[in-house]
Formats: structure tokens, sequence, C-alpha cells
């Protein structure tokens, strides 16, 4: 034999390893493609893959639609922080397998997905949703509209801001629990951040003010009109005085210690939501959700909510459900977001879950809605008057990524003290980096 | 020889020239499958990356692609952030792997004697290795909690500040060396175990009637003769130091690996690039300039064993 029986043998071995883990990717990627649907005899499977906590099915909806619709079988699949599911999306949008049929997209995303990626995505409008239109606030129906006419998503959240607030942190600590007197007190931020000195002044040492001056920073942008873009396009965030006042205020706030330097979306930030790190903490509709599920029934009773201050109602977040070209059974796909971003589902939404609509008749039927699990707090009155004022934000291709920049920034100066200016200068490099 | 063997006797065969030419050329043969996926799999993808690395694509339109020359690399060297990771992966290179082989080297010289239930604990040295980095990374990052985490609760019985082990440089890069630490020392245990197996039990009996202590045997016969072993953990050491990514990734869960790139290795600066910022072209760029490097230092490692090497046989 020319070559040796042993050698001859391993490479046998070493081919068949080869081949076994070509094999092996191959499945990987047909894996991830699994969430493709199966149609047989009749029966389909519509995937929805989505970030956060939409509600869908903890309200029941998928179990409502599959029951008018038996032939129809959902399934969905969720990541937590969006940043992650927007990689995964993206990634599977460049390599065009494994989407799902219908897909979240978050509102900072959405100017990304009608300038850079229209063609990645079905036009509603050949389904026919140009009929929905008036069902919407003119901008909430705007942003996801290519210039040319293609609508993309059907709105199905917005964010409209309020403080949320553990009323039996604050009692311990001597402070006033009735929303409306709070409301007053924190009329202004300046007021906020006050009280907050007060609260930590009393509190235990292990209990802060609010989560992290990252969420009060993007808490305060979400009443900005222009933010990090102006309407041209142009990335201006660095000359826009509300981004420095914001800035300003939030360095303030950390060098004042009123921060449990909670970064969002980490599990120690997850774990404080039971163990009372923080007092308050910036609530855009879709975080009573969040807190439900974070705090779970212990703390039921235990939270309220109040009125945003600075004067100005502010919006952060909202969601769009879009249909890539991707999907296998996209005119199912549409009749089900159809079906989930109408009224009656909306409003049903957001008393199960908190999740405000963007849809105007929900609007209207959700007015009165109290919360028992935030001590009985009119948020169908609050929210719908924030939703109502809050000002239609300018976004760019980039958002998401600028905001990230800037609060990953403020958590160096929180967590260890960086001075504001070298801090700033951080979250320059860090956006040219994003963006660049 | 099979093909011999197999050719039916009475057809005609191939003349005796070719038949060896045959006969040279089966081996190759035998080495195509794996050359042929090596091609796909390995050498493509290294070389599409290089050209990748050329051009400015972004994930979110990778059918753009504009020139760029060099201008990737560039960005990178003049990137801050590209000097920070190649710091923190040299620092916690070193932090993980120095005590992780001593530690591995005395648990093999231990495992060596004849114990109690040897083969129990082989096994359990090994199970850490066997568990998934993503399970280990978060049952740790729980353990290097900073409110809530066990080791700064077992600090505070002992009377010491909780340590805030994800923004702290020094903090941040010891928690996720442990972690490196923890998985591997087992692994590199049970190979120089093997290693220490293979010498030759009479080199002992010789040092014992010299009247060597254990000490000066594991020194002077367990040492020497383990020397390739050595190298090679240190050689693959050094390349997984290198490409060290999960870690320190699910360590927050964020690719710039903390707030202020302190614990950011180089793969997970190149995973910033690509899977953060979606821009392919420098994120291959920095796939090159990290396989270059691993190039390097592998040479460096090799040559320093060769000098060494011919010194001991001129000895």
């Amino acid at each position: 034999m020319p070559i040796s029986r042993a050698a001859a043998q391993a490479t046998l071995r070493l081919g068949a390893v080869a081949l076994a883990g070509a094999l092996l990717a191959a499945c990987g990627s047909g894996s991830s493609g699994s969430s493709k649907s199966s149609a047989d005899g009749g029966k389909v499977t519509l995937t929805v893959d989505l970030f956060g906590t939409f509600g869908f099915k903890e309200a029941g909806l998928y179990a409502e639609y599959e029951k008018a619709h038996p032939h129809i079988t959902i399934k969905e699949s969720s990541t937590e922080n969006e940043a992650d599911y927007w990689k995964a999306l993206q990634t599977r949008l460049a390599g065009g397998g494994g989407l799902a049929d219908v897909q979240g997209i978050e509102v900072g995303r959405i100017a990304s997905v009608t300038q850079q990626q229209a063609d990645k995505f079905q036009d509603l409008n050949s389904f026919g949703a140009a009929s929905l239109k008036n069902d919407y606030s003119a901008a909430k129906w705007a942003a996801a509209t290519t210039t040319d006419g293609r609508t993309l998503g059907l709105g199905t959240d917005v964010g409209p801001e309020a403080i949320c607030y553990r009323t039996d942190l604050f009692e311990k600590a001597g402070l006033p629990t009735d929303r409306d007197e709070l409301a007053k007190k924190w009329a202004t931020w300046d007021g906020y951040l006050e009280l907050g000195k007060q609260y930590q002044a009393e509190a235990d040492s292990k209990s802060h003010w609010m989560d992290s001056v990252g969420s009060l920073y993007s808490l305060m942008m979400g009443q900005q009109k222009e933010r990090y873009y102006d309407a041209s396009g142009k990335l201006v965030y660095q000359d826009n005085q509300a981004v420095k006042t914001a800035w300003d205020t939030s360095v303030k706030a950390a060098q004042d210690g009123l921060s449990a330097k909670l970064a969002q979306w980490t599990p120690a930030w997850n774990q404080a939501f039971s163990s009372g790190s923080f007092a308050t903490i910036g609530c855009p509709a879709w975080m009573l959700g969040y807190i439900k599920g974070q705090a779970g029934d212990g703390g039921a009773g235990t939270w309220d909510v109040a009125p945003l201050p600075g004067g100005v109602a502010g919006n952060w977040g909202g969601s769009y459900l879009a249909v890539p070209k991707g999907a296998s059974h996209a005119k199912e796909a549409y009749e089900l977001i159809k079906w989930l971003t109408a009224a009656p589902q909306q409003a049903k939404l957001f008393e199960k879950q908190g999740s405000f609509p963007s849809n105007l008749g929900a609007i209207k039927e959700v007015e009165d809605v109290k919360d028992a699990y935030f001590s009985n707090a009119p948020i169908g009155e609050i929210f719908g008057k924030a939703a109502e004022s809050s000002p239609v934000q300018v976004l760019g291709v980039h958002d998401n990524d600028v905001n990230t920049q800037i609060t990953n920034a403020l958590g160096e100066v929180e967590r260890k003290g960086t001075s504001s200016a070298t801090a700033w200068g951080h979250a320059e490099k860090g956006v040219r980096n994003a963006v660049g | 020889m099979t093909l011999t063997a197999t050719a039916p006797p009475r057809t005609t065969r191939p003349p005796a020239p070719l038949r060896r030419f045959l006969a040279r050329l089966s081996p190759y043969a035998y080495i195509t499958p794996f050359f042929a996926l090596f091609a796909a799999f390995g050498l493509f993808p290294l070389l599409y990356t290089a050209y990748v690395s050329l051009y400015r694509v972004e994930l979110q339109t990778p059918g753009q692609m504009e020139w760029r020359g060099l201008d990737n690399y560039t960005s990178l060297f003049g990137d801050e952030y590209f000097w920070t990771a190649l710091r923190n992966t040299f620092t916690i290179g070193v932090v993980s792997t120095v005590p992780q082989l001593l530690m591995a080297l005395g648990l093999a010289h231990l495992l060596h004697y004849k114990l109690r239930g040897r083969t129990f604990f082989r096994v359990t040295m090994l199970l850490p290795y066997a568990t998934s980095v993503a399970a280990a990374t978060l049952v740790f990052a729980q353990l290097f909690g900073r409110d809530f985490g066990l080791i700064n609760y077992l600090l505070g019985l002992a009377g010491i500040d909780p340590v805030d082990w994800q923004s702290g440089t020094v903090a941040s890069q010891i928690a996720v060396s442990t972690i490196v630490t923890w998985r591997w020392t087992g692994y590199n245990a049970l190979i120089y175990l093997a290693g220490m197996q293979s010498i030759p039990a009479d080199l002992y009996e010789a040092a014992e009637l010299d009247g060597a202590s254990r000490w000066r045997q594991f020194l002077h016969v367990t040492l020497p003769g383990l020397r390739p072993t050595v190298l090679f953990t240190i050689v693959v050491s050094t390349i997984g130091a290198t490409q060290l990514f999960g870690e320190p990734l699910l360590f927050e869960g964020s690719v710039s690996g903390g707030i202020s790139h302190q614990y950011q290795t180089l793969g997970l600066y190149m995973y910033e690039q690509g899977w953060g910022f979606f821009h392919l072209g420098r994120a291959a760029a920095t796939a090159w300039v990290m396989f270059l490097l691993i190039v390097l230092l592998v040479l460096g490692n090799t040559f320093v064993a060769r000098r060494r090497g011919g010194k001991e046989t001129e000895r």
C-alpha cells in the first residue's frame, strides 16, 4: 500500500469529520429556517418573530385568531433585547433565509427600513392596506411609507411616556404617593430631581431614585421633535440644544447619586424590578407590560403611574409589524397583522398588557381603562393625553445607534465617575464608529 | 495494492507506466475530499474575507460594494478602541492562560498519583470543559453581580466593599479571565496527565534510587518529559486567547465589551464592527489583522521552542 493504513484511516476520519461539519452547518442554516411554515392539507403555520414583550400571546390574541381561522397555527419567537433582535433580522435579510412571516420593527429602525431596505419587505398596499390609512395618525402611517408610496408596516403600539413609581418605597421615604400631587411636584425635571434628593436622603442605602440616567436621558429625548437628525436626514445631534440639556440633566442626576446604575435590558436590571433597587422608572406605555413580567404577581399594587415631568408629552418607542419578501405565506401574514392591529385587538392589548394603541379607533375605546396592577391608575387617560400631544419625531437611519452610544457614555459617568466632557467625547467617537 | 487486486485478471490491464502513475496518484485521491471541503469552507471564506475587507459593505445593503482600498485597515489602526481591544486581548490572555496552565500542571501531577477514585476525579476535571460557554458565562455573570452577586456577598462578609465587576477595567478583566480559567483548566490538566503517563516509569525509579524527592522528580523528570505537551497547550491557549469571544460577549450581553470597552477583546471588536454597526468591510479587515496576528504569534512560539530545543540537544 502506498500510504499506510493508519494514515488512510486518519484522512478518512478527517474527511468524515469535515463532511459531518459541513452537513451540520447545512442543517444549522436549515433549522434556523425551521420557522418556515409548512402548508400541508390546507393547514398554514404562520411564524411571528418579535422583540421585547409585544403581548399578543399573553393577551390571548393568537388563540382567538386561531379559533376564528382553524386552518392557521401561529408560532411566535421573541428576543428580549431589540438590538439583538435587529442584528439577527439584518443577518437573515442579507442571507434571505430564516425569515418569519411576520417581523416586528421598532420605530427607531423604521427609517432604516423605508430608506435602505424597502425592497426586502412586502408592499402592504398590494394587499389592500391603503384602506386602513385613516385608522392611524398621519405621522404613524407616513413613517412606514416610502417616498414612492409603498407601505411596509402596520403600526402596533406607540410609546407615550409617563413615570412609574413604587408607592411602598415612596411611603417608606416619607414622600407623597398620590399621583396628582406628584405630578404637581415634578411639573419640571428640576422638581423631579429635587424630589429624588429627598428620597435619597431618607431611603435605604441600597435603593435609588431611578434605574439609570440613561433611561432618564431617553425619556427626555422622547419629548423632542428633532433629536439626532434634521428633516433632511442630516446627523445634527452635536448641535442640538435639546440633546445637550438632556445630557447635562442626566449627568447632574448621576453626580447627585440618584441612580441605581443599572443598564437597561441587563439581567441585573430585570432583578431590580422586584428587589426595589429603584423607586421610579421612565415609563413608556409598553413598559407597563414589562414591569408586570419582571416584578411578577408580588409587585401588584405596589406600583403606580403619574404623568411625565417637563410639561411636554413625550414618546419613546412603539412598533410596526411587517411582512418580509422572504415570508412563506405573505397573504395570510398580512391578514394576521391586519387583524392584530385593528382597533378591538389594540384596545384589548392595552387593557391586558399596557401597549398603547396607535389605531385611532382603539385610542377612543381605551379612554377609561384603569389598571389594578398599578394601583388602579387611570392609564387610559394618562397615556391617552400623552399620546395626543407627543411630538411627531423626525427619525433617521441610525436613530437607535446614536441613542445607544450616548446612553453608554452616560453609563460611564454614573458607574465609573468619568467626567462629562470625556464621556461626551466617547459618545461622539462611538457615533462616528457606528454611523461611518 | 488495492487497485491491482480488484482489477479483473483477464481484461486488458493498463500499461505499466500508467499503472505506476495511477498508483502514485491514489494517495492524492484519498485526501482530495478533505482538501475539497477545506477549499470550500476554509480557503474560500479566507480569501473572500480579504476581498471584502477592501470594500465598504454594510449588512443592510450587501449588494452595494464601494471600493475603499486599504482605508478599512488605516481606519482600523487609527481607531483607539482597536488598540484598547488588542491590549485587552493580551491582558485577559495572560491573566487567564498563565494561572490556568500552572494550575493544570499541578492538578495533573496530583492526578498522576495512585488515588482512590482516580477516574472520578479525572471525569470531574473535564466537566467544566463540557459545559457550554453560554451557560457557564451566565452563571458567572450572576456570581459576579454587583448588587446581588455571591462573590460580593462573600467579600462583604470579609468586610470588603462590593466590587463593580462589570465597570472596573481590572475587575472586569479578572472576572472574564476567571470564566476562561474555570472552563479550560481541567482540559489542560488531562492533556498534561496524558503526557505524564507516557514518561517511562524507570526514569522515576532511577531518580528515586538517586534519592530525588517528589519535588525534584517533578522538576527534573516530569517537566522535561512534558516539554512537547507544554508547547502544544501554550500554542492552543494562545490561539484560544486571541480568539476569545463568547465569555466577554455574554458577560454583560454588550457588543462593546462593557460601557467603556474595558473588556472588549479583538474577537468582540470584530463582532461589534460587523454585527453591532453592520460594517462588514471593516469587520473583514479586523478578521484579517487577527489572522495575521495569530500566525505571527504561533511562528514566534515555534521559533522560541526550536531554539530552546536546539540548545537542549547541544548540551
